[in-house]
């Protein structure tokens, strides 16, 4: 057997000086030639423990293996039986904390880049003339409905519509693709991959509703009455805030709308596009996680000269995946860690201009088994802002739970269900994603899906 | 779905739409708001549904032109469709038999209170309207109010039609003449409904303000509608968007409403290099 190469194919990127003056998306992904030859770097071993590392179980050495023998069509068609997103997952995913980080090669060097070939081969599929969609079977009948268009409803929905099940995803923006669209900026998950993702699950015979609101529009309990079953996947939709001084001044915002006019209201084509984005020259970025490094790097697009992230802890405990830290920095994204906002400032008209922060440090571990910080007494001080974007978290939308009676939630506001099959307390509603996990990732949402897509079709096979 | 089934210009720059959408029309209450989206590169934009076709199949939106979005939707023709209409969004107004309500709307703001005016009336209530705008030409549903209110006051700042002057001073001559108010509402600008609250509070009267602030998805999840109430702070797309005039921090909402001016000028600029697109359409 040939002597395991250690190191990845490198993959080659738009440079930092250039990129952060546009929207395009950072890596421009490997030729045929370089997946070829990182395909040929696995050892295609016999357990696999890729495949456990995966939440859907995707034969990682089997599209691998396709890759590297130039059988490209066939590894698309082996990603598919497991994943309707290839295109995402391969983008988005921390592929370090799952596929990669057990792969045999990783205890001597440096993992298969699966992440970077699984994008490949979804790459290579776009560019082809046609796309290959898979025979559904014979309706069944019946109908589901799946609540947000979502990493997890789309997983759903593209699982139950190739058992022969009749699927209508209703999502409340006008746009479909959950956090996809509105949450991941284009420089990292190009818009137009996304739509050819939802356009191959309408191929499969998926009807999607747009600007429809579970819960306002119609309720939980009046779509049981159309439906078989029902898929709550909501996501996690309601930002929080720190609830310290000053926190509503203009130019203070969440996240989720800082990032919501950026991508999907387009905020960056402004005024091409009607809807506007305050354009900071000094953004302070409050949360150390994906959304924190996707708001400060969009901010540094958007001209800021200054784009700061004020993380509480230290760089070892921030959440973001690995590769999102390097490239922020490569930016130019500058750290302030072990540091805690207490109060903001404003002008006469209400415009923030001064952000007070103090001085953390860490203690023993706390629940999440990270160290905790602790404020250090008298370490005050200023920075000046004039846009600050808090990216602390989000919890589940109560539009839904609070009009669905008989389905129970948790402490934090998510729906509680059986995890081994995606049921909630209420009989043939079924939930998944962020709405039952509290904010995830877009594959552990998927993982979700898959478990709930196989328990619903069990209940309507036994109907 | 979302045809426009009728369009009628109700004052310059001020237009009704009758929006064909029958899982609304089911559902809409009085005080509660739809979002609307009039074409791809639009702006998504918060209004309330004035009114309910009675066989639940259409609704009614009353809007002004004031920028890039709104204005296109303006250009929208009978028979056109819009893109995105989502709704019913906010909580519904709270509609019992009070007693004797004042229910005031200044300029646009007399489309939002139309429909509380007309659900107080048919609960039992005595209903004393007041409506006021800066002028004759821009006061719209006087017919429509005037059916539906026991008493009906109306002002303009310049004399042209009713009284001089705006709608608080209506509501403190009425005071003054000792009537007995068990419920204001107020819907209309900033300025007019902080007004409104600081005549009522020493009184005492109950009174609720529907607010306007900015808003992105309008269901929850983006918080550019943040407004204080009591000391906390609300969402208005989902906790409001009515709240208790008394506990709300007028001044804070009036200084977000303004934190586009920059951008809306900027907007405007290229508007007048789109209207001739919009005329062709």
């Amino acid at each position: 057997m040939a002597k395991p190469i250690l190191k990845k194919v490198p993959i080659s990127e738009q440079c930092p000086e250039e990129r952060i003056k546009n929207f395009n998306e950072v890596p421009y992904g490997y030729v045929p030639g370089e997946a070829m030859k990182e395909a040929k770097r696995c050892l295609q071993c016999k357990n696999a423990p890729c495949i456990t590392g995966c939440p859907v179980e995707i034969d990682i050495p089997g599209f691998i293996k396709a890759i590297g023998d130039g059988n490209f069509n066939d590894s698309i068609k082996i990603l598919k039986e497991k994943t309707v997103l290839p295109a995402v997952c391969g983008r988005v995913c921390p592929q370090e904390e799952q596929c990669e980080k057990v792969c045999t090669l990783a205890k001597i060097g440096e993992p298969v880049a699966i992440g970077r070939l699984e994008r490949f081969s979804s790459e290579w599929e776009a560019q082809q003339k046609t796309t290959d969609i898979p025979k559904t079977p014979k309706s069944t009948g019946k109908r589901v409905a799946v609540v947000g268009s979502g990493p997890a409803g789309l997983t759903i929905a593209g699982d139950l519509a190739m058992l022969g099940h009749n699927v209508v995803i209703f999502e409340a923006l006008h746009q479909p693709g959950g956090v996809l669209i509105y949450g991941i900026p284009e420089f990292r998950l190009p818009k137009a991959i996304v739509e050819r993702e939802i356009e191959y699950i309408k191929k499969l015979g998926v009807q999607i509703i747009t600007s429809f609101v579970v819960g306002k529009t119609k309720t939980i309990e009046e779509l049981l009455k159309e439906f078989d079953a029902i898929f709550v996947a909501a996501g996690a939709g309601l930002p929080w805030f720190m609830n310290i001084p000053g926190e509503n001044y203009n130019g203070i915002y969440s996240a989720n709308e800082y990032l919501t006019r950026a991508n999907l209201m387009k905020a960056y084509l402004f005024p091409e596009w009607d809807t506007p984005i305050i354009k900071g020259k000094r953004v302070a970025i409050i949360g150390g996680g994906n959304v924190a490094m996707d708001s400060a790097r969009t901010a540094l697009r958007l001209g800021a000269e200054h784009s700061m992230i004020i993380y509480r802890r230290s760089e070892n405990e921030m959440p973001a995946r690995l590769e999102e830290i390097i490239h922020a920095k490569e930016e130019g994204i500058e750290f302030h860690f072990l540091t805690l906002p207490v109060q903001y400032y404003a002008d006469y008209l209400g415009w923030v201009n001064n952000m007070e922060c103090i001085k953390m440090e860490l203690g023993e571990p706390d629940s999440s088994g990270r160290r905790q910080p602790i404020s250090i007494k008298d370490s005050n001080f200023k920075i000046p802002v004039d846009v600050v974007i808090v990216a602390i978290g989000n919890s589940p939308n109560p539009l839904i739970t609070t009009t669905t009676p008989g389905i129970e939630i948790s402490k934090k506001g998510t729906i509680k269900i059986n995890e081994k099959t995606g049921e909630t307390s209420k009989p043939r509603v079924y939930a998944g994603g962020d709405v039952a996990t509290g904010a995830a990732t877009v594959i552990l949402a998927m993982g979700t899906a898959r478990i709930a897509a196989k328990s619903i079709h069990n209940l309507l096979q036994n109907k | 779905m979302n045809r426009i089934l009728k369009k009628q210009v109700l004052a310059p720059g001020i237009k009704l739409f009758n929006v064909e959408n029958k899982d609304i029309a089911e559902k809409v209450l009085p005080g509660q708001f739809v979002v609307i989206r009039a074409y791809e590169q639009g702006e998504r934009i918060p209004l309330t549904v004035a009114d309910v076709d009675k066989n639940k199949k259409f609704i009614t939106l009353i809007f002004q032109e004031v920028g890039q979005s709104t204005f296109y939707f303006g250009s929208l023709k009978e028979g056109d469709e819009i893109s995105d209409v989502a709704g019913p969004l906010g909580k519904p107004s709270e509609i019992e038999c009070f007693g004797t309500c004042v229910c005031i709307g200044g300029g646009i703001g007399i489309a939002p209170v139309y429909p509380v005016i007309k659900a107080l009336k048919n609960k039992g209530n005595k209903v004393i309207s007041i409506i006021g705008a800066r002028t004759e030409e821009l006061l719209i549903l006087e017919k429509e109010v005037k059916q539906f209110s026991d008493e009906l006051y109306i002002t303009t700042d310049d004399a042209s039609y009713g009284k001089e002057g705006r709608v608080s001073n209506e509501l403190s001559r009425l005071i003054k003449e000792g009537m007995k108010i068990d419920r204001v509402i107020a819907i209309g600008p900033g300025i007019m409904m902080k007004t409104i609250a600081e005549i009522t509070e020493p009184c005492k009267i109950k009174t609720i303000v529907s607010l306007n602030p900015i808003m992105v998805d309008g269901t929850g999840m983006c918080g550019a509608c943040r407004v204080e109430v009591g000391g906390e702070t609300k969402f208005a797309c989902v906790d409001g968007p009515e709240f208790d005039a008394h506990l709300v921090n007028f001044d804070l909402l009036m200084k977000r409403q303004r934190m586009y001016t920059i951008e809306e000028k900027e907007s405007l600029g290229s508007l007048e290099k789109n209207k001739k697109l919009f005329k062709s359409k």
